[in-house]
C-alpha cells in the first residue's frame, strides 16, 4: 500500500501499467507464508489504477489533514508533513475510475516446484491449459509474442518481456509498448509445508482494449478475469498431476432440447479419436474460452 | 447403442445414441453386462438436483468388459478383455486427496469443477451420470460407457463370479459399508438406521460385521422392513408408531442409539407437520432438501454418539437441530463413498461367502423397460427394492 501511495502513476494507454514500478506488486520476500498467499487470493477482480474509491477518499482526507497540520507547525518537519500531505492529495485527485483489472489466485499442486516451474516456463505450451491463448512464441531474448482469442474470435496480440525470473520460484513479465492489450503479471512457486507439493500463486493485471465496454462483453461471456485464471490454474494442476485435462467434450448423449442444443452451439462437441496425440486432443477441445 | 436418457423431470427414455469414444489418454471403454438403478437416480428423476440436461445418459452402477483402452492407461492395471466393476466415483489417483485415499474428493476428475464450487465451496470428484455439476459424464445405463482414469477406479473381477454378486460393488455395497464405518461402531453398540432401501440393507449387514450388538431399522414399507429383519435388524414402521425418537428411546433404556445412520437423504417422508412444511418449501424453492431423517437422527442419538450420513443431500436444509447436535456432543461423518478403499476388501468378503449381495435384487429387466422400472422403483410398487437392467437382453433373445 505504502509503495503504491508514494508512487501514483499516470496510466496512459501506450505505457505498460507498471513500466517503472512493477516491483510495487512483485514482493521481494522469498519465503511467503501460506497466510500471505491466502491474502493475495482475496484481492477482487477489478481495481482502479493505484487506489480504489475508498482509498481515494481516504487519501484525499488524510492528505488534506496532514497538509494543514504540517503548515500549522511552521517548521522544517512541518513543511515535510505538508509535502507528504500534498502528495497524498495529489494521489487521491489523480486516481481515475477503474480502467484496468486484476486477477489473483493460488492453487496447491501435488508436485514439486521444479516440475511446476518447468512446465510453466515452457511458454509455448501455455495454451495447453490456458484455453483463451492461441499461441506464445519467442521473438527475442526474453521476449515473447502472445496471441489470445479476443471477443468474437478476433485475435488479440501483445508482446511481453520477462522482467524477473528466479529458477523454480518466480516468473514475472510485463507487456511492451504498442501492445493491443496490456498484460503484466507474475507466477510464483512455493514449496508447501509438510510435503504437500507446491503453492502456485499467480497475479495478472491487464487492461483490455475498449475499457469498460470490453469488460462488460467479457463479463457477459463468462470471462471474468479471476474466473478465467482459476480455470487456467485448475487445468494446469490437472495436466501436471494426471497428464491430462478432464473433459466431456465430444462424449455421447441422447437428443438435446432446443435450449440445450443452442447452449451447446457455442461449445461444439467434437469426436476425438483415441490414438490422437495429447496436443491434438487438447487443441481439438480448446474452447473459445 | 441403447442408453437410458434423462429427458426431463419424471421422463426417462431409452434412446439409440452414438457409441462412446475415448476422449482422453487414460480413458477406457467398457461393454456393460449389468447395470442398476440407484435410489440416488430417483433424485434426478424427480428433478431435485440441478444441472441435468435433456439427453444426459443416466446410471452410475455398472460393470462389464473392457473393450478399448487409451494410450495413457497403465496396461499392468487394466487391459482389453478384463472384466471390471466400475465405481460410481471418478478419481485421478494423483492429487492431494487421492494420495490420502479420499477418493471421492478427487480434485481433478470434475471438468465442471466451477459449477460445484459455486454451490458447495469446492467440488467433489466427477460422477457418472449425475448432473453437469458433478462432471456431466455420460452414465452406465447403456450398452457401453467411457470410463476416465480407467487405471484407477475399475476393479478386476476374477472369472466365474456371476454379475449379481459383484455389481453392487459399484456403489451401494461400499456405500452401505462406508455409512456403517462412519458411524464409528464399537462392540456392543446399538445402531439405528433410517431407511431400508438397498444402501440401508448393506449398512445393516455392515454394522453387524463391524461389531454392532443391535441394529434398529426404520422405514414405512413392510417388504423392506422384512428384508431388514432378515439381515438381523429390529424394525420400526414409522407410520405405525407415534414418534420415532420416543420409540428409539424406549427401545434403548432412554439413552438413544449409540450411532445413527441416515440412509434416506433429501427426499425423506414422514407423517408429521414438518414434512408438509418441507414439501411446501421445496415447491417454493426456498429449501432444496427434506432433512427429516437427519433431524430425527440428531435428536435420537445418544450423548457423545455419532451420526453418519450416507444419504444424499443436494443443497440447503432448514431446522437442523444444531442445539441438540452441539449440546449432546455429537459427531457427524458423511461424504460420497471413497470407493477404492472398500471395493477390494468387500470383493474378498463376497468371494469368501461372508455375504451374497444379490439378496437386494427384486427386479430384473431388459434395458428397454428402464422407463417403467424407474416408475415402479420411485413409487415403491410391486415390492421394488433394486432393479438390475440387462443392456443386451434383445441380443441374447435373438
Amino acid at each position: 500500500m505504502v509503495l503504491i501511495l508514494v508512487s501514483p502513476k499516470k496510466i496512459s494507454s501506450s505505457a505498460p501499467l507498471f513500466a517503472a514500478s512493477h516491483l510495487t506488486f512483485i514482493p521481494n520476500e522469498r519465503h511467503q507464508s501460506m497466510n500471505q498467499a491466502a491474502r493475495i487470493t482475496h484481492g477482487n477482480g477489478a481495481t482502479c489504477a493505484g487506489l480504489n474509491p475508498k482509498q481515494r477518499w481516504g487519501a484525499l482526507i488524510a492528505g488534506g489533514s496532514l497538509k494543514l497540520l504540517g503548515l500549522s507547525r511552521r517548521s522544517a518537519s512541518g513543511l515535510a508533513l505538508a509535502a507528504a500531505g500534498g502528495a497524498l492529495v495529489y494521489a487521491g485527485a489523480r486516481t481515475k475510475l477503474p480502467d484496468h483489472f486484476e486477477a489473483a489466485s493460488s492453487l496447491l499442486l501435488n508436485f514439486t516446484p521444479e516440475e511446476a516451474f518447468r512446465l510453466w516456463r515452457n511458454f509455448k505450451d501455455l495454451p495447453l491449459f490456458m484455453y483463451h491463448l492461441e499461441s506464445v512464441t519467442q521473438i527475442g531474448d526474453g521476449r515473447y509474442r502472445w496471441i489470445a482469442a479476443g471477443p468474437f474470435g478476433s485475435p488479440l496480440r501483445w508482446d511481453a518481456e520477462i522482467v524477473d525470473e528466479r529458477q523454480n520460484e518466480l516468473i514475472a513479465w510485463r507487456s511492451l509498448p504498442d501492445s493491443e492489450i496490456e498484460v503484466d503479471g507474475y507466477v510464483k512457486f512455493r514449496p508447501a509445508p509438510a510435503g504437500r507439493g507446491t503453492l502456485v500463486i499467480a497475479r495478472v493485471l491487464y487492461r483490455p482494449p475498449g475499457g469498460a465496454a470490453a469488460r462488460a462483453v467479457a463479463k457477459m461471456l463468462g470471462k471474468d478475469p479471476k474466473f478465467m485464471m482459476r480455470q487456467d490454474l485448475r487445468r494446469f494442476k490437472a495436466l501436471i498431476e494426471t497428464g491430462e485435462i478432464p473433459t466431456i467434450d465430444g462424449q455421447t448423449h441422447g437428443p438435446r432440447s432446443v435450449a440445450t442444443a443452442a447452449m451447446r452451439l457455442a461449445d461444439p462437441d467434437r469426436p476425438i479419436r483415441g490414438d490422437a496425440e495429447m496436443r491434438e486432443i487438447l487443441n481439438a477441445k480448446r474452447r473459445i474460452a | 447403442m441403447k442408453a437410458v436418457c434423462w429427458m426431463g423431470v419424471g421422463k426417462m427414455s431409452v434412446e439409440t445414441v452414438p457409441d462412446p469414444e475415448i476422449l482422453n489418454r487414460r480413458d477406457a471403454i467398457v461393454r456393460i453386462s449389468s447395470t442398476c438403478i440407484c435410489g440416488s437416480d430417483l433424485h434426478l428423476y424427480n428433478g431435485f438436483i440441478p444441472t441435468m440436461e435433456q439427453g444426459d445418459i443416466m446410471g452410475h452402477e455398472f460393470m462389464g468388459e473392457v473393450v478399448e483402452v487409451g494410450a495413457g492407461v497403465d496396461r499392468d492395471k487394466l487391459k482389453i478383455g478384463d472384466s471390471v466393476v466400475v465405481p460410481f466415483t471418478i478419481a485421478c489417483g494423483n492429487c492431494f486427496f487421492c494420495k490420502r485415499e479420499l477418493w471421492s474428493c478427487c480434485d481433478n476428475s470434475n471438468p465442471n469443477y466451477w459449477m460445484a464450487e459455486k454451490l458447495l465451496g469446492s467440488s467433489p470428484c466427477g460422477l457418472f451420470g449425475y448432473t453437469h455439476m458433478m462432471g456431466g459424464y455420460a452414465g452406465g445405463q447403456a450398452q457401453y460407457a467411457r470410463v476416465p482414469f480407467a487405471d484407477v477406479g475399475p476393479l478386476k473381477i476374477p472369472e466365474g463370479i456371476p454379475d449379481d454378486r459383484v455389481v453392487f460393488l459399484s456403489d451401494i455395497f461400499p456405500t452401505g459399508y462406508f455409512g456403517a464405518l462412519n458411524a464409528d461402531i464399537k462392540p456392543g453398540d446399538t445402531v439405528a438406521i433410517w431407511g431400508c432401501g438397498p444402501v440401508a440393507q448393506f449398512a445393516i449387514r455392515s454394522a453387524f460385521m463391524l461389531g454392532a450388538e443391535r441394529v434398529i431399522a426404520i422405514d414405512r414399507f413392510d417388504y423392506r422392513l422384512r428384508l431388514a429383519e432378515e439381515g438381523g435388524a429390529e424394525t420400526i414402521n414409522y407410520e405405525q408408531v407415534g414418534d420415532v425418537v420416543e420409540t428409539l428411546k424406549d427401545m434403548t433404556g432412554s439413552m438413544g442409539p449409540d450411532s445413527c445412520i441416515d440412509a434416506v437423504g433429501m427426499e425423506a417422508h414422514d407423517n408429521s407437520v414438518m414434512y408438509f412444511v418441507d414439501r411446501a418449501k421445496q415447491a417454493m424453492k426456498t429449501e432444496t432438501d427434506r432433512p427429516i431423517a437427519l433431524r430425527q437422527a440428531i435428536k435420537a442419538c445418544r450423548k457423545g454418539g455419532t451420526v453418519s450420513v450416507p444419504g444424499v443431500y443436494g443443497g440447503f436444509d432448514d431446522k437442523i437441530p444444531m442445539g441438540a447436535f452441539m449440546n449432546k456432543g455429537l459427531a457427524m461423518k458423511t461424504g460420497q463413498t471413497h470407493m477404492m478403499r472398500f471395493m477390494k476388501p468387500l470383493l474378498d468378503r463376497v468371494e469368501n461367502g461372508d455375504i451374497d449381495p444379490s439378496f437386494v435384487i427384486s427386479h430384473r429387466a431388459p434395458i428397454d423397460q428402464a422407463s417403467e422400472m424407474y416408475r415402479i422403483f420411485c413409487d415403491k410398487k410391486d415390492n421394488c427394492t433394486k432393479v438390475v437392467l440387462d443392456p443386451w437382453a434383445d441380443a441374447k433373445a435373438a
